[in-house]
């Protein structure tokens, strides 16, 4: 067994796609670095903290792009953001099995704030214009620093996410909401709480998460190759569907103060001892009672 | 300037948008016919609640109003920074908007993002930023976080920010930032009737992201588009 939290970006790449087969694009050796990280004196990535290119996933064709968390925490600026864009709009032109998204960011990059805040949305764009295009856009998520800021958003407009329970998922990380609106609203410093909060065993309850697996990257892998070629419609009838569960989500749960609450409300026993669960524990247990949406695995 | 004094500047022929806590909703009258208006005011921050509402009235205009343009008035803040909005997956709600902005635009609904006072951070990234093409009034502010925050994240000298904020438009606030590196197409000076009315009968497909070639011609984003073009067409 890998582990694909301790894992880099191409360690994760290698471990993911078949043996030998993975291409990149903008190599380190083309020096493409961020100039304003060097302007501020911040030291710089020769792939600019974030490695894209092509593969094979289980013989079918997949274009990748994964994030280097250790570098800035996978934070995404003009750079960055651009490699993963014309990634994905590569899509529209290879027509692969599917593209995937090795997703390690707290979001913006300070250094680079309104390039990196801008360069989110240009991927965000280019994800529904993948999709519209029916080709299948999976996030994989199980990295140190999780997923946040606007890639958070980003990842959540995709087909489908893949977590691991250590993978988390937000908008705010607990660190942000408890600088900013004190210990009392969120203690990042609780690690039971920002797990049960925004990792991966909550999101795949909520139906946010489409596959659980364990920390392991031949999980990711298999998990993944069950997900490519076949797109999910993203259409009227598609977004009325994700409209009604969110609304029924709002009308449940809209008093809650603790994850803990939903898992109960939805019928699962002992709640409290889901964190300890190990995944097919936990999958056998929430059988039946955790949100799936059209399209995920049971 | 106050929602109540936009929305009267941007319809002289009238208007029946109402507010409902943060949330600006309803129709106004122009010589192109109606526009469906979905914003929201006083520095709104944008949580589950929020987010969801918003994506009710597009759905709303799409089923109700095929090919009706709609246009995007903001003042937020940013994102809803709340324990309970994130344990319900607040990133998922506000996806869910761009969704359903992502589908209007496909329905052909144009879609034009107005930023009358105040953008922040994810409240501009789940509106404005998913406009056809996004405009600003002069007064408006725009940024992800002010230089003194920036300085103590980064631990950059705030000094030494705000003498290459003079320079380098990629970090400091400021909506001239924004024009100059193409994600603000335009400040709306004087009339504001007629910069709509121009906005609704521009042509060019709005399928096609051109922020980053505006932002490259400005000269304030030098490398997005080239960057993107090479991972598009170089070989692998």
């Amino acid at each position: 067994m890998t582990s694909w939290y301790e894992a880099t970006a191409r360690q994760r790449i290698a471990g993911l796609l078949d043996p030998d087969t993975f291409a990149e694009i903008l190599r380190p050796e083309d020096r493409i670095t961020s100039p304003h990280l060097r302007e501020l004196g911040a030291p710089a990535a020769f792939d600019d903290g974030v490695v894209v290119g092509r593969g094979l996933l289980a013989g079918r064709p997949v274009l990748v792009a994964a994030q280097e968390g250790a570098f800035m925490g996978g934070a995404v600026g003009e750079v960055h953001g651009a490699k993963i864009t014309g990634l994905l709009e590569r899509a529209m032109d290879e027509r692969p099995a599917a593209v995937l998204l090795l997703l390690e960011t707290g979001g913006v990059r300070l250094h680079e704030a309104n390039a990196g805040l801008i360069a989110v949305s240009e991927i965000m764009r280019a994800i529904l214009a993948v999709r519209a295009a029916q080709i299948p856009v999976i996030v994989l998520n199980g990295g140190r620093y999780g997923v946040f800021g606007g890639m958070g958003i980003a990842a959540s407009l995709c087909d489908a996410i893949v977590m691991s329970e250590e993978g988390r998922l937000g908008l705010s990380g607990p660190e942000v909401i408890e600088t900013t609106m004190g210990v009392e609203e969120f203690d990042a410093s609780d690690r039971a709480l920002v797990w049960r909060t925004v990792g991966g065993k909550n999101r795949y309850i909520l139906g946010e998460a489409a596959t659980l697996v364990s920390d392991d990257i031949a999980e990711f892998r298999a998990a993944a190759a069950v997900l490519v070629d076949a797109a999910l419609p993203l259409d009227l009838p598609e977004v009325e569907a994700e409209h009604a569960m969110l609304r029924e989500r709002l009308e449940r749960f809209s008093d809650i103060g603790d994850a803990q609450e939903i898992w109960a409300r939805l019928g699962i026993a002992s709640p409290e001892t889901l964190p300890i669960l190990d995944s097919d524990t936990f999958l056998r247990v929430t059988e039946g009672k955790a949100v799936r949406r059209k399209g995920d695995a049971a | 300037m106050t929602i109540e004094d936009v929305l009267k500047q941007l319809f002289p022929l009238g208007h029946d948008v109402s507010f409902s806590e943060a949330l600006v909703a309803g129709t106004g009258r122009t010589e192109e016919g109606d526009v469906a208006v979905i914003g929201t005011r006083d520095r709104a921050e944008i949580g589950i609640d929020l987010a969801f509402r918003m994506a009710d009235e597009v759905l709303r205009v799409v089923r109700a109003h095929p090919g009706r343009p709609i246009l995007l008035p903001v003042d937020t803040a940013g994102q809803k920074m709340s324990r309970r909005d994130e344990t319900l997956c607040l990133n998922a709600y506000i996806a869910h908007l761009a969704k359903c902005l992502g589908v209007a635009r496909r329905s052909g609904h144009r879609i034009i993002g107005l930023v009358y006072a105040e953008a922040v951070s994810a409240g501009f990234l789940s509106t404005c930023l998913l406009a056809d093409a996004c405009y600003a009034l002069p007064g408006a502010q725009v940024r992800v976080m002010n230089l003194s925050a920036m300085a103590r994240v980064t631990k950059i000298p705030l000094e030494r920010l705000e003498s290459l904020s003079n320079t380098s438009a990629v970090f400091a606030p400021g909506v001239a930032n924004y024009v100059a590196m193409g994600a603000v197409r335009d400040i709306w000076n004087g009339d504001l009737a007629e910069h709509l009315l121009a906005a609704l009968r521009e042509q060019g497909d709005p399928q096609t992201d051109r922020r980053r070639v505006d932002g490259e011609a400005r000269g304030g984003r030098l490398l997005a588009r080239s960057v993107a073009e090479r991972a598009r067409f170089d070989a692998a």
